[in-house]
């Protein structure tokens, strides 16, 4: 029996271990101890708590005082003030930015206030580490209620609750886990996929690291319903704590009898395997990642066969992004109806987003499908970074396209980001300011896909390259207006005839730009002129009339391109200027600009 | 760990580990519990602190409430009348009573908490909470 009367959680996630969160509690514990309080008082590591962006994150309980940016330096005010005294530590609680009032508990922050949390529902609120934990929540209860139900009446209440794949593409579920089903063969296997590779994505890792068992659990919920006894997690090597806590959560569930043989005594047989890959993007398109697991080249081959009907070591495969998975014990625990009642007619539940870019609060969200962007970036964001004014967001990543101003109110779900030329992708969500340049953006990505094609295919490996150079053309002001025909056409070609996911939807995020911000090309191309100032081609070094003539900068050009004599207005020659900026560093009149 | 063989070993152990999540629950809607600390500050120790809150925890698995948390609290400067006891009711100004004894927290649970009676032994200052 627990007689603990306080419980301090700290975050344990990636970001505020990297900003010391382990000697946060380290130092907790010594002052809890030297206060002779260690009976009542409970320090423990939890996932993260998604408020990544004030990190470390430690919250006291049962008053839910939420303190921010906490260092190990701090821990013995906490203890000394809060736990000994009851008494608030001010300085250390989260102050909002717009009223400027401090707010101590997290429900009424703007960040939380429109949160739901589903997959995330144990993020920030157990410790990872302790199958107790998660047992204390429930944990596990799906699974011995799905095993008193038939495999059909398991893939029936999936189909029921609406869930549709968190990967990226929405497929439904059940329907998938059905196909698996009813493929007979001797062997089956249910296969993870926390390869996350979308630039800027975190959402995987997260679950993962704070709430492992919710995936272990859905996997064997999984194996039952398609006939599988074994499971695969095939995760990026580059992520050693998710990997560490999703260990220790697979021995500890089979030390519990919750994996292995005979499960709860119901005769199943299920265990779990973790696969490490390399960290291409590539694989983690299913076919790819199944031949990465089996030792060959992380290569995507053609759909049919679906790894349903022939995956690993071909035989019949389901394969569900970690994200997908979080959500199935929810589904049992609190029923079919419930989840389906969340969300919109044709995605239901809630969807994991990164929030990253020129937003106030940058972290890990879960809302509800159907909300609206507008209320994810002002509400939960907290706006546009230093006030500026917001210019586009780009959610499904490097397949995905950039969403604007008039889009802000339309409800966020499968089928409307689709509808706006953009995708739901896996959660990234960059959000963009009026310094970002649209065609650059597009570049970023095409850099991104040009680098992880694999190269099978000739449309994606050629392909991607000649769109790399056409945007390369652009932003140095070197286009003209054919490229940008060829752009079009060449990117539906590729579009049509790549292999795999990965080059059918690179030139996406040109595709959106074009259509949204043409101006913005035309700009580069016509006036060659970079809108957002971001080109640096583009720009030009220009000496205004506040020069004063001291020479300075003429003396720091290194290709000595500024002329004038001393005490009179100098000049920069355009021609032959290479826009290194030092002469602008230089002068201390401000009178060079950037233009 | 001996393995779990049944969903309603399962159940049994969930019941077990409750307390472990309990308090954050609660915790997560404290504006809408009722909250008891218990001062713990050395003169409250001394004088039988843990043992009252203790009892308050036994007191409430027994009788199965489930909208009351039990928390401490540092000193509140009231160390004549050690153990001292807060009481707040979801969206009421908190009591403190002085002297507690575990009549007195039966007491407490039995009227104040359930009926909103108050119960003798409040100690009449305009006390404020600790965490003004
Ligand atoms: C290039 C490419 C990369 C992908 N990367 C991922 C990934 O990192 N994680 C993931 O879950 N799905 C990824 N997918 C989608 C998977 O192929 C697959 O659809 C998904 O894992 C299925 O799970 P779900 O139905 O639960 O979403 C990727 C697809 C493509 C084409
Ligand atoms: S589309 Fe690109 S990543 Fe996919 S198989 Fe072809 S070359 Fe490889
Ligand atoms: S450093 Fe500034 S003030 Fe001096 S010559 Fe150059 S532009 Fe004029
Ligand atoms: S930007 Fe560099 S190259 Fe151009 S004028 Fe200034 S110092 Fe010279
Ligand atoms: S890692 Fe600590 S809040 Fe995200
Ligand atoms: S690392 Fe946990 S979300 Fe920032």
């Amino acid at each position: 029996m627990s007689k603990y009367t306080m419980h301090i959680l700290v975050c344990g996630g990636t970001g505020c271990i990297s900003a010391q969160s382990n000697e946060i509690v380290e130092q907790l514990m010594f002052h809890i101890n030297e206060a002779n309080m260690s009976e009542e008082v409970q320090v423990l590591k939890t996932g993260c708590f998604g408020f990544c962006e004030k990190g470390p994150v430690v919250k006291i309980l049962p008053d839910n005082t939420f303190y921010v940016q906490v260092t190990p330096e701090d821990a013995e005010e906490l203890v000394k003030e809060h736990i000994v005294k009851g008494r608030k530590v001010e300085r250390l609680l989260y102050v909002d930015p717009t009223t400027e009032e401090v707010v101590s508990d997290s429900k009424h922050m703007d960040f939380y206030k429109k949160q739901m949390r589903v997959a995330l529902r144990n993020c920030g609120f157990i410790d990872p580490d302790n199958i107790e934990e998660y047992i204390a929540r429930d944990g596990y209860a799906a699974l011995g209620m799905a095993l008193g139900m038939t495999q059909q009446e398991v893939i029936d209440e999936v189909k029921k609750s609406g869930l549709r794949g968190r990967g990226g593409g929405g497929f439904p579920t059940g329907l998938k886990w059905e196909f698996a089903y009813k493929n007979k063969a001797d062997q089956k296997y249910v296969v993870c996929n926390a390869d996350e590779g979308d630039p800027g994505a975190f959402m995987d890792r997260s679950i993962l690291e704070g709430d492992p068992h919710s995936v272990v659990e859905a996997m064997a919920i999984c194996g039952y319903a398609i006939g599988a006894t074994k499971g695969l997690v095939y995760i990026r090597a580059e992520y050693p704590l998710a990997i560490k806590r999703l260990e220790k959560a697979i021995n500890d569930a089979r030390e519990y009898g919750l994996l292995g043989k005979d499960i709860l005594g119901s005769g199943l047989e299920f265990d779990i395997e973790i696969k490490f890959g390399a960290g291409a993007f590539v694989c983690g398109e299913e076919t790819a990642l199944i031949h990465s697991m089996e030792g060959m080249r992380g290569e995507p081959t053609t759909k049919p066969p679906f790894p349903a009907e022939s995956g690993y070591w071909e035989k019949p495969t389901n394969v569900n992004n970690v994200e997908t998975f979080a959500n199935i014990p929810v589904i049992f625990l609190k029923g079919a109806d419930w989840f389906a009642s969340i969300g919109t007619e044709k995605s239901k539940g809630t969807k994991v987003f990164a929030l990253a870019g020129k937003i106030n609060n940058v972290g890990l969200i879960e809302v509800p499908m159907g909300i609206t962007l507008r209320e994810v970036i002002y509400d939960i964001g907290g706006g546009i970074k230093d006030g500026k004014k917001f210019k586009a967001v780009q959610t499904g990543g490097p397949s995905g396209g950039c969403l604007t101003e008039k889009d802000l109110d339309t409800p966020i779900d499968f089928d409307n980001l689709l509808a706006k030329g953009s995708m739901m992708g896996s959660g990234g969500m960059i959000v963009m300011d009026e310094d970002n340049c649209m065609p650059a953006v597009a570049k970023f990505y095409l850099e991104f896909t040009e680098e992880e094609s694999c190269g099978k295919c000739t449309p994606c490996r050629v392909g991607t390259k000649r769109l790399l150079e056409l945007l390369e053309k652009i932003t140095h002001g070197k286009g003209t207006m054919e490229d940008v025909d060829v752009l079009r056409e060449l990117s539906q070609v590729i579009k049509d005839t790549a292999l795999c996911g990965l080059g059918q939807t690179a030139p996406n995020p040109i595709l959106s730009t074009l259509d949204v911000f043409y101006d913005e090309y035309i700009a580069h191309i016509k006036d060659k002129k970079c809108p957002a100032g971001e080109c640096s081609a583009l720009l030009q070094y220009i000496i205004n009339d506040k020069c004063i003539g001291c020479t300075a900068c003429a003396r720091v050009c290194p290709v000595n391109c500024i002329t004038g004599t001393v005490k009179q207005m100098h000049v920069v020659d355009q021609e032959k200027c290479i826009k290194c900026g030092a002469c602008m560093d230089k002068c201390k009149f401000k009178a060079i600009i950037k233009q | 760990m001996p393995k779990i063989m049944s969903l309603d070993e399962l159940k049994s152990l969930r019941d077990n580990v409750k307390n472990k999540v309990d308090l954050r629950e609660k915790g997560e809607n404290v504006d809408e519990m009722v909250v008891i600390r218990v001062a713990m500050a050395t003169c409250g120790i001394a004088s039988g602190a843990r043992d009252i809150m203790n009892y308050f925890a036994d007191l409430i698995r027994e009788e199965n409430v489930n909208n009351i948390v039990i928390t401490q609290s540092g000193c509140m400067g009231y160390c004549y009348a050690e153990p001292t006891v807060e009481v707040t009711l979801p969206g009421e100004e908190p009591v403190v009573y002085g002297h507690v004894t575990k009549e007195k927290a039966k007491e407490i649970l039995d009227k104040h908490i359930k009926s909103g009676e108050m119960v003798d032994g409040i100690i009449p200052v305009a006390h404020k909470s600790i965490d003004e």
